[in-house]
């Protein structure tokens, strides 16, 4: 019966279709009943198109107008003041926003401190102005003639101390306004640089961290003395002042100490065991292979005597001689020189 | 030691609440539209600009002077009026050889550009060409895309996307059966968005549901996507985040009956009876035989733990 009377209403449709609210269509079109949009991405009828544009452009929104009513029509209706509105569900459509989702407010460092130990604060809306017994008026917390009232509050003041007599307590309690105020201030900007992620240098007592090593601070005198064009040949020396170790290698002029011969047996067995230990040690590798090996050449006969002479040359600047019959350009001659 | 440097509030609780307006929002008001004229202009590109500008009006403002921005060159100037004038939304209104009948349209995200795309006017029809009755101001209109190119192409995707925006206006929770009037329909062919504007009216028909019947008022122009400047994934993905504050949290446990009566459920972990204390009385304190076979007991449990546990661990491994 079901298949019979669809069809039957089906052949009803056909016959008027200017009163009809169905619409077919090739595929479902995406509504979005929140913004009352919809998006029909079947292809179009290009012909129709071309052949009458206007036309067949209000048939397609038609058809797509009326899908879309026929859903918010769905809708649960409410009457509000005798006019039928129907709720809408959330909107679906993703759109951006205009600005980004804005931040919780970072809490004051007494703020979190209060939080953490669940310190809750009664008041809710201080009053501005409080009831004096003294002067037996309202006089205000803060602000415009809350010092005129301190003034007429405290026109004298007890001095109870000997030998602070000559001392102007007002300006004492002057001072220490001004200081809680500059404290809190100070507070206030912490907080916000805090807030914002600003690195502040930090206050109280000088810690370990705000100097350098004795060492390094030896090391860097060091380096700018011999930083003149002479080596710091000419520059005077405070007294007590050494030469900083182990930067040999950086500083030009000063000289490695050689190491001390070993003087038996024993102890060169130490060294070299401590050596190999070090090296086994390491966590270095020797990732190249190609490096350097100094070339050992064959000794001539000649030159070993040649050695000698010049191991006695050494000692000091001699009269300079003549090549003897070779010429070495190379070799430094010293003593004044001739043309 | 006075105080070096202060922080600058606002002075007035006016200029507190000007700077308040401005802030980000967890809910935004309706994005707000700059109409802008360029260098120079034709008259079909300001008429219709002037339409748009008709069918969004309380949300939009058109600037009256002419400006000399090449939004495609330099966009700083749009930025700037955008953070003066509270308006992500703009539109600018061009012509020139290279680019007749010219309309600009864009959004900002963070007083930055987002994106925008630049359209030639054709085919245009004003909004008082048609002499039909028109649309109440201020309604929000139905929004038609067609055509498979708004589904397929990313740049006609993003340019649905800007259009939406530009023209949803409010979002509503309810809305007036009777109030459903306008309908703004987009249709893209080729390298066109064929634009038409409807009126809805509402005809009697065989069921409930009123059979719909449209009336073309205007404006009708078909657009021609011409340079396009859209935002990378990255930016747009960032901009559509949405609050996590909004998310429903679902409500667990709890129910309510027809007669209106809320329940609870509530669960409750294996009490251990053994080891509660109860009242301490003297008749109940333990002897100290008592005590000593409680600690044997207590010993070989453990130990029978341990054993099934290596014989659970043995079968599992």
């Amino acid at each position: 019966m079901d298949v019979v009377n669809s069809i039957l209403q089906n052949d009803i449709q056909k016959k008027d279709t200017h009163k009809s609210t169905v619409v077919n269509k090739d595929t479902e079109i995406e509504t979005d009943l929140g913004t009352l949009l919809a998006l029909d991405y079947n292809a179009l009828d290009l012909k129709a198109l071309k052949s009458q544009p206007e036309e067949y452009l209000r048939s397609l929104t038609r058809d797509n107008v009326q899908i879309l009513i026929n859903k918010i029509w769905e809708l649960p209706v409410e009457r509000v003041d005798e006019v039928t509105v129907a709720k809408l569900p959330k909107q679906e459509f993703i759109l951006p926003r205009a600005r980004q989702i804005p931040k919780a407010k970072l809490l004051t460092k007494w703020q979190q401190f209060a939080k953490e130990k669940g310190i809750k604060t009664k008041r809710k809306s201080k009053s501005k102005v409080k009831w004096d017994e003294e002067l037996q008026k309202w006089i205000p917390t803060f602000g415009y003639k809350r010092n005129k009232a301190i003034e007429q509050k405290e026109w004298l003041v007890e001095l109870n101390n000997e030998g602070k007599a000559a001392e102007n307590p007002f300006a004492d309690a002057k001072a220490a306004k001004e200081e809680r105020k500059s404290k809190n201030e100070l507070q206030r900007l912490r907080n916000i640089a805090k807030a914002k992620n600003i690195k502040i240098p930090k206050v109280g007592l000088p810690t370990k961290e705000h100097f350098a090593d004795s060492q390094q601070l030896s090391q860097a005198m060091t380096i700018a003395r011999t930083s003149t064009a002479s080596l710091g040949k000419f520059q005077d020396r405070l007294p007590k002042e050494k030469d900083a170790k182990g930067i040999a290698k950086q500083v030009p002029g000063m000289k490695r100490k050689a190491e001390e011969v070993p003087r038996n047996l024993q102890e060169e067995k130490k060294r070299n065991t401590n050596l190999a230990d070090n090296i086994l040690k390491s966590n270095t590798k020797i990732l190249r292979e190609d490096f350097s090996v100094p070339k050992t050449k064959p000794a001539k006969a000649e030159k070993s005597k040649k050695k000698g002479k010049k191991a006695a040359k050494a000692k000091g600047i001699k009269k300079p001689k003549a090549g003897k019959g070779e010429r070495n350009m190379r070799r430094k001659v010293g003593g004044r020189k001739r043309r | 030691m006075t105080v070096i440097q202060r922080v600058v509030k606002p002075t007035t609780h006016r200029a507190k609440r000007a700077i308040i307006k401005k802030e980000p929002k967890l809910i935004e008001d309706i994005k707000q539209t700059l109409c802008f004229k360029g260098k120079n202009t034709s008259q079909i590109v300001v008429n219709f600009m002037k339409d748009l500008y008709d069918l969004k009006k309380p949300d939009a403002q058109i600037m009256q002077k002419k400006n000399d921005i090449l939004p495609f060159e330099d966009i700083i100037p749009i930025e700037k009026f955008s953070v003066k004038y509270n308006a992500p939304l703009f539109m600018i209104a061009s012509h020139n050889k290279k680019r007749p009948h010219n309309l600009i349209m864009g959004r900002m995200y963070e007083q930055t550009l987002l994106d925008m795309a630049e359209f030639g006017i054709e085919n245009y029809t004003g909004l008082k060409d048609f002499k039909v009755p028109k649309i109440s101001e201020g309604i929000k209109p139905l929004l038609v895309f067609n055509g498979e190119l708004f589904e397929n192409n990313h740049e006609f995707s993003r340019i649905k996307n800007l259009l939406v925006d530009m023209f949803q206006r409010d979002t509503v929770e309810k809305i007036r059966l009777q109030g459903l009037e306008h309908v703004l329909s987009f249709t893209a062919v080729e390298n066109k968005i064929l634009l038409r504007s409807y009126r809805i009216r509402l005809k009697k028909s065989d069921c409930r549901i009123p059979r719909i019947e449209l009336e073309e008022i205007g404006p009708r122009a078909d657009l021609i996507c011409r340079r396009t400047k859209l935002a990378s994934e990255d930016l747009f993905k960032q901009a559509c985040k949405k609050p996590k504050e909004l998310k429903v949290k679902k409500k667990k446990n709890i129910s309510v009956d027809k007669l209106g009566t809320t329940y609870g459920r509530i669960h409750i972990g294996a009490q251990n009876i053994n080891s509660i204390q109860t009242r301490k009385m003297k008749g109940l304190k333990k002897t100290m035989a008592e005590k000593k076979v409680g600690v044997k007991r207590k010993y070989v449990e453990n130990n029978d733990n341990s054993k099934k546990l290596k014989v659970s661990n043995n079968s599992t491994g």
